[in-house]
């Protein structure tokens, strides 16, 4: 019979709680609502406090239980975040998951926030190891082979900000709204793609590095032209900037994946894949683009579902079910890593140090 | 006596000399303060000082992603903990108390972008301000702390 598995994830603004079943059916999935406290601060996300996530883990958790129909004596383990992300919110996750385990007697898995964005496509597609995984979101981007449960290849990534961030950034750079992915997209639809000539920043380098900050910055530069030469920005003006901006991203997007797609076939999959995860795959002129990619190069393409692309809880149970399937035991011992790259045989990247396994 | 200072950076090689400058000279308990609009080149700075720190220790390929999102990271290749921190999503200077910077600050080594958020400016901090100028970056430093005055025959040079 099906196990049941409890996910919780709080690793970054929101707090989620879902119940997956072994075979891969999403009982549910509880990401709870921060619309609300976002416009009260013009969209500034001020969701950082330990504290919020806490108050708001156990009824996430309750919801999660009853939409699912289900209850904690029935559920087979617990899947928590244990990382990476903001430590007040990976500790919160975990010791509320813990409290559960000890009070129930269910074992309890410590897994990777970024292995539950990377293993979804095999949730929501079935997609069999191994696969190319384009992560790419508000805070993350790099592209990964997944070749298990457990096991990733970190190809490249970006060396400053996340794709997410900077389409954040243009939106507060020319006035509109947040987030920025939807608002600038919009924004574009109307605009010339070609008008401003942005840069495609390490795209003369080789390998799969990407940068997005420089092209934020000639964003700028060609706003402040505009503003001076002519006294302010016509509705034109914005439009042709964020046409010029996105394309540019999916440019960079679209090409360093394609240098991965060349590694990723080296591992000589049956069923060659590439998958996209994380919010930034909801642009669509980014996702025609790695479509494009992928059928340029025979693979076939999947993105999973926007709800199961961004942050939730459904993804955390359900890299909980396959690495109880493998017989991992996740995170051992199980502590709140704020930095816990996916790639431990790679050199950490990241900040990494003397003291090594910090990272 | 305190310590002022204006200087061009002209392109991104002139940020990264300062950022060398700066990761030679500093010390643990200090604390540098970068203002500026989106795309002034305070993240390039950060980066540079903590990617230069990184070298020093025998680290050639430190990545120093942007903070915007997870607020703060740490490095640990310094005698202290080095701090990257952007302010800009914190709403409530609370929030501050609960990143743990306030703890850093006077003990490891703290760079914070949009430090407008804090609600006491530590004492001793460099401030940066950033303005976009022509194809460079007009930049304004300040301390009270007389020690930063070092700095000015750098700065000066900058402009050379």
């Amino acid at each position: 019979m099906a196990k049941l598995f409890l996910g919780i994830e709080s690793s970054c603004d929101d707090t989620a709680a879902a119940v997956v079943s072994s075979d891969g059916e999403i009982l549910s999935s509880i990401v709870v609502d921060q619309g609300a406290l976002h416009a009260a601060f013009g969209g500034v996300v001020p969701e950082i406090a330990a504290r919020a996530h806490t108050e708001k883990l156990d009824i996430a958790v309750e919801t999660a239980l009853e939409q699912a129909r289900t209850s904690l004596s029935q559920i087979d383990a617990i899947a928590v975040t244990a990382g990476p992300g903001l430590i007040g919110g990976v500790l919160s996750g975990v010791m509320c998951a813990q409290g559960i385990a000890t009070g129930t007697g269910k074992p309890l898995i410590g897994v990777n926030h970024l292995a539950g964005h990377a293993l979804t496509p095999r949730l929501t597609d079935g997609v069999v190891f191994p696969y190319l995984m384009l992560l790419v979101s508000g805070g993350h981007c790099q592209l990964l082979i997944v070749r298990g449960p457990n096991e990733f290849h970190r190809l490249g990534g970006t060396i400053d900000d996340a794709p997410g961030e900077a389409f954040d950034k243009t939106a507060r750079a020319l006035g509109l709204g947040q987030p920025g992915g939807p608002v600038v997209e919009r924004a574009a639809k109307s605009g010339a793609p070609n008008r401003f000539r942005f840069p495609r920043p390490l795209l003369d380098r080789p390998g799969c590095d990407m940068s997005f900050s420089g092209l934020k910055t000639a964003l700028i530069r060609e706003r402040d032209s505009l503003i001076t030469a002519r006294n302010g920005l016509t509705e034109q003006d914005r439009a042709d900037l964020c046409a010029g901006f996105q394309t540019a991203v999916a440019d960079v997007l679209a090409q360093k994946t394609a240098r991965a797609v060349e590694l990723y076939l080296e591992d000589a999959p049956a069923k060659p894949v590439i998958a996209v995860a994380g919010g930034v795959a909801a642009n669509s002129a980014i996702r025609a683009s790695l479509k494009t990619i992928a059928q340029y190069q025979g693979l076939q393409f999947v993105a999973p579902p926007l709800a199961l692309c961004t942050d939730n809880a459904a993804m955390i149970a359900w890299a909980g079910v396959e690495l109880d399937r493998i017989g991992h035991k996740g995170l051992d011992p199980l502590i709140a890593r704020p930095r816990w790259p996916l790639d431990d045989q790679q050199p950490a990247l990241i900040g990494s140090g003397k003291k090594g396994a910090k990272a | 006596m305190d310590f002022s200072a204006t200087a061009f950076l002209s392109d991104a090689h002139a940020t990264d000399r300062l950022g060398a400058e700066l990761a030679v000279q500093i010390m643990p308990g200090d604390a540098i303060l970068l203002s500026g609009q989106i795309g002034a080149g305070k993240s390039h700075l950060a980066r540079a000082i903590i990617q230069s720190m990184a070298r020093a220790a025998g680290l050639p390929t430190v990545e120093v992603p942007s903070p915007t999102y997870t607020l703060v990271q740490t490095y640990e290749f310094a005698s202290v903990p080095v701090w990257h921190a952007d302010l800009y999503r914190l709403a409530d200077s609370s929030e501050i108390e609960e990143l743990g910077i306030s703890d850093a600050l006077g003990t490891d080594i703290v760079l914070i972008e949009w430090p407008d958020r804090l609600d006491n400016i530590p004492e001793n901090a460099l401030q940066i301000a950033f303005m976009n100028e022509a194809d460079g970056r007009r930049i304004h430093l300040s301390s009270h702390a007389d020690r930063w005055n070092s700095l000015s025959y750098f700065v000066e040079s900058l402009d050379a």
